[in-house]
């Protein structure tokens, strides 16, 4: 691609710079937005580009915003930078090289919502991202586009961070705003939604650090132009976190429903001499494994739809490549010990579950088990399907499913020695 | 006494100020930050002196110490390295990283050191998976990212460290 949209640094030296911003239209759609649009119809223009949540789940962004009861106040919007699904590295480069273009996206969001107050909730490790995003803010402050009576018009807004501390649950929009609450980092049982009892009780918006990215450029040249990218269900750009076993692992901006091969091999400098890909996550660690058993499953296109449509998910699109030297048992083995680390430990399917699959994901992947216990392994997850509290149960059991039904053999290659002792068996999970 | 808002009285009333007024409790989690950054643990009062603060119970503090993982309640290394051994970081080699980093060094994984300067852990993804193998050190107050490492790489920034804490307590004796 030749001008980047999201990642405008590569493009433009300094960009993270105020004046620098500035000179390269920095805060025209903000201002374009405040003062001369009615909340309402920039909600209806980013309904229209079609932009779909980029945190996971695709939902679509102006419907979300349009579910805010305007009878409830006050409103709060609360970006989701908690970026710790394995694989994924992107919220982090927009953060840290266009982090005007990222607070410009929050600051219209606000205003699209009236949220007098918005907060970023960034993972703990994410200690000097969010120390370098203060000072933005107050130099916003300053230049008068945050605080009160934002150009002359009534509108007031504040930012603020806020630094999570160590747990990828936290990602999930509930857990978040506990742990934002200053609780533990557990989801809440819905409905209600956030978008009437969020943060403080309060209706909120809950937007990924790339999708608010998105939003100048669409203010700015309008939804007709964004829906020129991308495919017809999932228009726009995203950004492909590449890595595993690539020769140029790395972000890369891409119309949605680019290929695989295009991610892999015209960016990502193909593999190793003499490598073939085995398989790939599309979605991280979270996600069912596509087993490429022939070449032209690499040309899949890389949106929503296609993805599910070979059985496996978009995601956050954090690509991991798997080349024919990994072994899946093993990979299963890593996938599920850390979910088992970051279960919340709210529902008992989830909690015993991923306890018991790391049990034996290890025991197999560490030459111990029997024959049966990958049989086990199977049944403990599929078990946990379907009966959790929140997605992350869901996303515990992808690997294991979809490794063990299509890769067997790297299982069996484990089990081939009679186990030195027989595994425990676990109880049956009952939600 | 609170010591905590005794030794940073402006901090703490900054962090406060983020919160809307009835909402202290959002506090908890950057006051333990607060806490933690002289020793790289929270000691015991300043569980009372942060519930003191928030108008929550000590416990309701504590659980916040023991659900997140960036937080201690028993103090470790003044640094801790915490290498990611998740499963992109391991395709690219950041298992056998860690092992050797230990075996040089002299130490398990999860060992600190006898000067008490290093604690090696092995943790989850840390967001930097295309520039493994790597490692975050928490210390100090804040958290650095250290990433495209070998072990020569991140045995001589051991050395330089150790070489700045010497200086330091020569200075100061
Ligand atoms: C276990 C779990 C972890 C998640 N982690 C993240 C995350 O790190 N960042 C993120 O933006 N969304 C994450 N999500 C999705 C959020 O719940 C939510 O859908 C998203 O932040 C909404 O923003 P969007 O509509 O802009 O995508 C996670 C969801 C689950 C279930
Ligand atoms: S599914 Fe797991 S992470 Fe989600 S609420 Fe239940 S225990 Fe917690
Ligand atoms: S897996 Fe190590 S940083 Fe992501």
């Amino acid at each position: 691609m030749s001008e980047h949209i999201l990642l405008r640094h590569r493009d433009i030296a300094n960009i993270d710079q105020l004046d620098v911003y500035l000179k390269h239209g920095g805060f025209e759609a903000f201002k374009k937005a405040v003062t001369t649009m009615q909340p309402a119809d920039l909600i209806n223009e980013v309904k229209s580009s079609g932009l779909r949540g980029r945190g996971g789940a695709g939902f679509p962004t102006g419907v979300k915003w349009s579910f805010l009861p305007t009878n409830l106040w006050p409103h709060y919007v609360v970006c989701n930078a908690d970026e710790s699904e394995p694989g994924t590295f992107k919220d982090r480069e927009i953060m840290e090289s266009n982090p005007f273009q990222f607070l410009e996206g929050l600051m219209i969001a606000s205003f699209a919502v009236q949220a007098n107050l918005s907060y970023v909730y960034l993972r703990g490790e994410f200690w000097q991202i969010a120390e370098m995003l203060d000072g933005k803010i107050a130099e916003l402050e300053k230049a008068g586009l945050l605080g009160e009576n934002i150009l002359g018009t009534s509108y007031t807004l504040r930012l603020h961070t806020h630094l999570g501390a160590g747990a990828y649950i936290c990602g999930e929009e509930t857990a978040l705003l506990e742990s934002l609450e200053g609780k533990l980092g557990q989801p809440r049982l819905r409905p209600p939604f956030p978008a009437v009892y969020g943060l403080f009780g309060k209706p909120t918006v809950i937007n990924n650090v790339e999708t608010l990215t998105n939003l100048p450029p669409i203010v700015e040249k309008g939804a007709a132009w964004y829906k020129t990218l991308g495919t017809e269900k999932s228009p726009g750009v995203k950004i492909f976190s590449l890595s595993g076993c690539v020769n140029k692992p790395g972000n890369y901006e891409l119309p949605l429903g680019a290929t695989f091969r295009e991610l892999i091999y015209t960016h990502g400098g193909g593999l190793a001499e003499g490598r073939t890909v085995k398989g790939i996550m599309p979605a991280g660690a979270s996600s069912s494994i596509i087993k490429v058993t022939q070449d032209s499953l690499l040309d899949t296109r890389m949106d929503y739809e296609a993805v599910a449509a070979i059985g496996s998910q978009l995601g956050s699109a954090s690509v991991i490549v798997l080349d024919d030297t990994v072994n899946m048992a093993w990979l299963v083995s890593k996938t599920v010990n850390f979910f088992k680390h970051e279960s919340c430990g709210k529902c008992t399917p989830c909690r015993e579950g991923t306890f018991w699959m790391n049990r034996l994901a290890s025991r197999i992947a560490a030459g111990k088990a029997a024959p049966q216990d990958v049989d086990l392994l199977d049944d403990v997850a599929k078990q946990i399907a379907g009966k959790c509290l929140c997605a992350l149960g869901e996303f515990s059991v992808m690997a294991v499913t979809t490794g063990i039904s299509q890769f067997r053999a790297d299982f069996d290659q484990f089990t081939a020695q009679p186990a030195q002792s027989p595994a425990e068996k676990p109880e049956p999970v009952s939600a | 006494m609170n010591q905590l808002l005794r030794n940073y009285p402006e901090e703490v009333q900054r962090i406060l100020a983020k919160y809307p007024a009835d909402r202290k409790r959002s506090a908890i989690m950057p006051l333990l930050y607060l806490a933690q950054r002289k020793e790289n643990y929270v000691a015991r009062q300043a569980l009372n002196d942060i519930a003191e603060i928030c108008e929550v119970s000590s416990t309701d503090v504590a659980s916040i110490v023991g659900f997140y993982t960036l937080y201690y309640d028993q103090p470790a290394g003044r640094y801790r390295m915490q290498v990611c051994t998740d499963m992109p970081c391991a395709l690219r080699g950041a298992e056998k990283f860690l092992h050797e980093l230990c075996e040089r060094v002299g130490i398990k994984e999860g060992e600190t050191t006898p000067d008490g300067l290093f604690t090696i852990e092995a943790v989850k993804c840390l967001a930097a998976c295309h520039r493994a193998p790597m490692f975050q050190v928490q210390g100090d107050g804040g958290i650095a990212f250290h990433e495209n490492q070998t072990v020569e790489i991140a045995l001589a920034w051991m050395d330089e460290v150790r070489a700045r804490v010497k200086a330091e307590k020569e200075a100061a004796a």
